[in-house]
């Protein structure tokens, strides 16, 4: 049986966690210490050594995503740490800002020390104004505390954070999106190469990490990376936060090494909701593809996640029980994907604008016949054509639902969903369904 | 209609101590949008010239910003704004009836704000709150675990005037004006109200804490305890794994 490791969820429960106080009363800014008193080149290894993978969906190698920086050529080189939290299903960071936002700073420090940088950046996404002040006020506590700014901790070393509230899209957590953004433009991805390690931000070498990432960083540098890398797998090493939401009868956080299964952390959920039983699930938020009860006990690692077909993505487990129409829940999707899509590229712009088309009309009881293999092909012409993983996202949902539920999508062409599955089973409240049931719910 | 030379005085100010936060000026601008959004309630077409101006862009690049972003408002906005997540998790556990029942109750749909001013209604995407889904976020504060009942309520406060308080958040939540003012980056010296987490956020440190479950040598690790990699049922450390080899992939998971 695998336990759960509370570790950057640890302090969540401490009297006023968010402020610097409580954040040394129980052990933070020790690894800052620790940390300046090594070379760069040490914290580095130490955080190659241990294996971390970026916590941001892709799983690519933190240290060696810092070692591909060009040789310093005297010019500034950049963090930006990517706390643009949207992928649907995905709640981690937010509470980890939230309640404990100086284990995100001492993480920006190290890491910036380790990669020569000094002005960094946290890119928040706009819409969590209390996250936004909860940053503002750590960064402000750990300048007047002489962890920022001029010759911290007397290391010589300087640093200044800027805290950057964007404005409501979600591609900007694409990372070059997200710089352009930061640029003050339209959040639209570039064209790689360059990767931003070599042209970033102001066309200058940058680092851009997950918030979770980053913050894993002070307790590599604290305890090191074998007890890090004593946790999880061998290729995914380490703990996370997994992120149970839906149908569950404990929604919540729960950080556990990278390698446990669903079945285990639903049994500590409390089970699936009374009287229901589990129909399908995400294994790391939408844009990854869905999975059933049959991938209960895959271990969630990168690899075991992939070989069945998925991806590990954020860890946001969104979990539905059988009374959800899985028709239902992909059209909802795809107007998201639909609705953020950013315009740039032909085939994520049209092709999601059909998809939607194809899946209001099966949601609606109203598909063609031949709207599978529509949406297939559709599918076959965004995946891997388009700028970035936007658009494969998008894909993801609708090709993985059709392989395990394509009865839904074959009632589609007759029956709405509504009536297949009545919404109001679903939900967490009672309520007497009014209106006309077979309309679908409008869209941005 | 054009700004008076006192108001171009005061946004000037502001202005010049975001400029000072970057290396580049035009990383301004998307704070500057949230400034002008707090004195005009939108971005009006004089915020947009003022932008234009301080940093030296032509008004169409500005709007082309001002456009893309769904946060920035191109019609006056409400007081508040009332967003219901609609975004499939929400949804089904309930968030489509939350936004019929509010519009219902407030004859306005999406977009769209009430005759009094008060309410701007608002479906959301994804807020990453999904673990108190279904919720509700009331200019950008968190109302979680909502019923259609709870929604109404707190807008009927709303539009009676009265404070509401987020479940986690400030004490109460701030007109549209003042939370666009944070958002520019001027701190309300409103961080220490409020919850550190819901209690969602700490349900499985509370597990851990109730069965004595630690990272520190009593976690019992999955699959490879010690660095051993033993096989485990359903497919385990096959080929896949691209993102460890390949840069290439690297950017496009971060799109998460």
């Amino acid at each position: 049986m695998t336990t759960l490791t509370p570790i950057l969820t640890s302090r969540w429960d401490t009297d006023r966690s968010w402020t610097l106080a409580s954040y040394q009363a129980h052990g933070g800014y020790s690894a800052l210490r620790k940390g300046l008193a090594q070379q760069p080149a040490d914290v580095l290894e130490a955080v190659k050594t241990s294996g971390l993978r970026g916590r941001g969906g892709a799983g690519f190698p933190t240290g060696m995503k810092w070692s591909f920086l060009p040789a310093p050529d005297g010019g500034p080189r950049y963090l930006v740490v990517n706390a643009d939290e949207s992928e649907p299903g995905t709640c981690k960071d937010i509470p980890l800002m939230m309640a404990d936002p100086h284990v995100l700073i001492e993480g920006v420090i190290l890491t910036s020390w380790a990669i020569g940088c000094h002005h960094a950046f946290i890119y928040l996404r706009g819409e969590v104004v209390h996250v936004y002040r909860r940053l503002l006020a750590a960064v402000e506590e750990a300048r007047a505390a002489g962890y920022l700014g001029e010759n911290i901790l007397g290391s010589g070393f300087d640093l200044e954070i800027t805290v950057h509230a964007g404005a409501g899209a979600y591609i900007c957590g694409e990372e070059t999106a997200l710089l352009d953004s930061l640029e003050g433009k339209r959040g639209q991805p570039r064209l790689k190469p360059p990767f931003p390690a070599v042209a970033g931000l102001y066309s200058r070498p940058t680092v851009v990490n997950n918030v979770e990432s980053i913050a894993s960083v002070p307790s590599i540098v604290e305890h090191g990376a074998d007890w890090f890398s004593s946790m999880g797998t061998e290729k995914s090493t380490g703990f996370g936060i997994f992120s149970l939401s839906g149908h569950v009868t404990r929604p919540g956080q729960y950080e556990a090494p990278l390698g446990i299964t669903l079945r285990e952390l639903i049994d500590m959920a409390g089970g699936i909701r009374e009287g229901h039983e589990l129909k399908f699930w995400t294994p790391g938020g939408s844009s990854t593809p869905i999975f059933t009860a049959e991938h209960l006990d895959v271990p969630l690692d990168f690899e075991s996640v992939a070989a069945n077909g998925s991806m590990l993505g954020t860890r946001a487990l969104q979990i539905f029980d059988e009374t959800t129409s899985v028709v239902r829940a992909v059209s909802r999707w795809t107007d998201f994907y639909a609705h953020e899509s950013c315009g740039k590229c032909t085939p994520c712009r049209e092709g999601t604008y059909w998809l939607r088309a194809v899946m209001h009309r099966l949601e609606a009881g109203q598909g063609d016949p031949g709207d599978i293999d529509l949406l297939v092909d559709l599918c076959d012409n965004i995946l891997g054509r388009a700028f970035c993983a936007l658009g494969d996202g998008a894909t993801s949902p609708v090709t993985s639902a059709i392989q395990y539920f394509r009865e839904e999508f074959e009632a589609g062409m007759h029956t709405p969903a509504s009536v297949l599955f009545p919404p109001e089973r679903s939900a967490v409240f009672d309520y007497v369904p009014t209106g006309d049931a077979t309309t679908v719910a409008g869209v941005h | 209609m054009a700004y008076t030379a006192e108001t171009i005085e005061t946004l000037a100010a502001d202005a010049a101590q975001i400029v000072s936060r970057y290396p580049d000026p035009n990383s301004a601008l998307l704070p500057m949008l949230h400034l002008v959004q707090s004195h005009d309630g939108f971005v009006s077409p004089d915020g947009i010239e003022f932008c234009a101006k301080t940093l030296g862009l032509a008004t169409s690049e500005v709007s082309a910003v001002a456009t893309f972003y769904t946060q920035y408002k191109r019609r006056p906005n409400g007081e508040y704004t009332v967003g219901v997540c609609t975004n499939t998790l929400c949804a089904i556990m309930g968030g489509d009836e939350i936004f019929r029942s509010l519009s219902e109750r407030l004859g306005v749909g999406h977009d769209e704000t009430t005759e009094d001013g008060k309410i701007t209604l608002e479906r959301v995407e994804c807020n990453a709150a999904c673990d108190y889904a279904p919720v509700m976020m009331i200019n950008w504060e968190f109302f979680d675990n909502q019923t259609p009942e709870s929604a109404a309520a707190t807008v009927e406060k709303l539009r009676r005037g009265e404070p509401v308080a987020p479940t986690r958040g400030p004490a109460s939540v701030g007109t549209f004006k003042e939370t666009s003012r944070v958002l520019a980056g001027f701190y309300d010296g409103r961080a220490g109200e409020g919850v550190s987490a819901g209690p969602a956020s700490l349900r499985g440190l509370e597990l851990a804490r109730e069965k004595g479950w630690t990272a520190d040598g009593g976690g019992t690790q999955p699959a490879a305890s010690g660095g051993e990699s033993a096989p485990q049922p359903g497919g385990e450390h096959s080929s896949v794994d691209r993102p460890a080899e390949d840069p290439k992939t690297d950017g496009k998971g971060e799109a998460k």
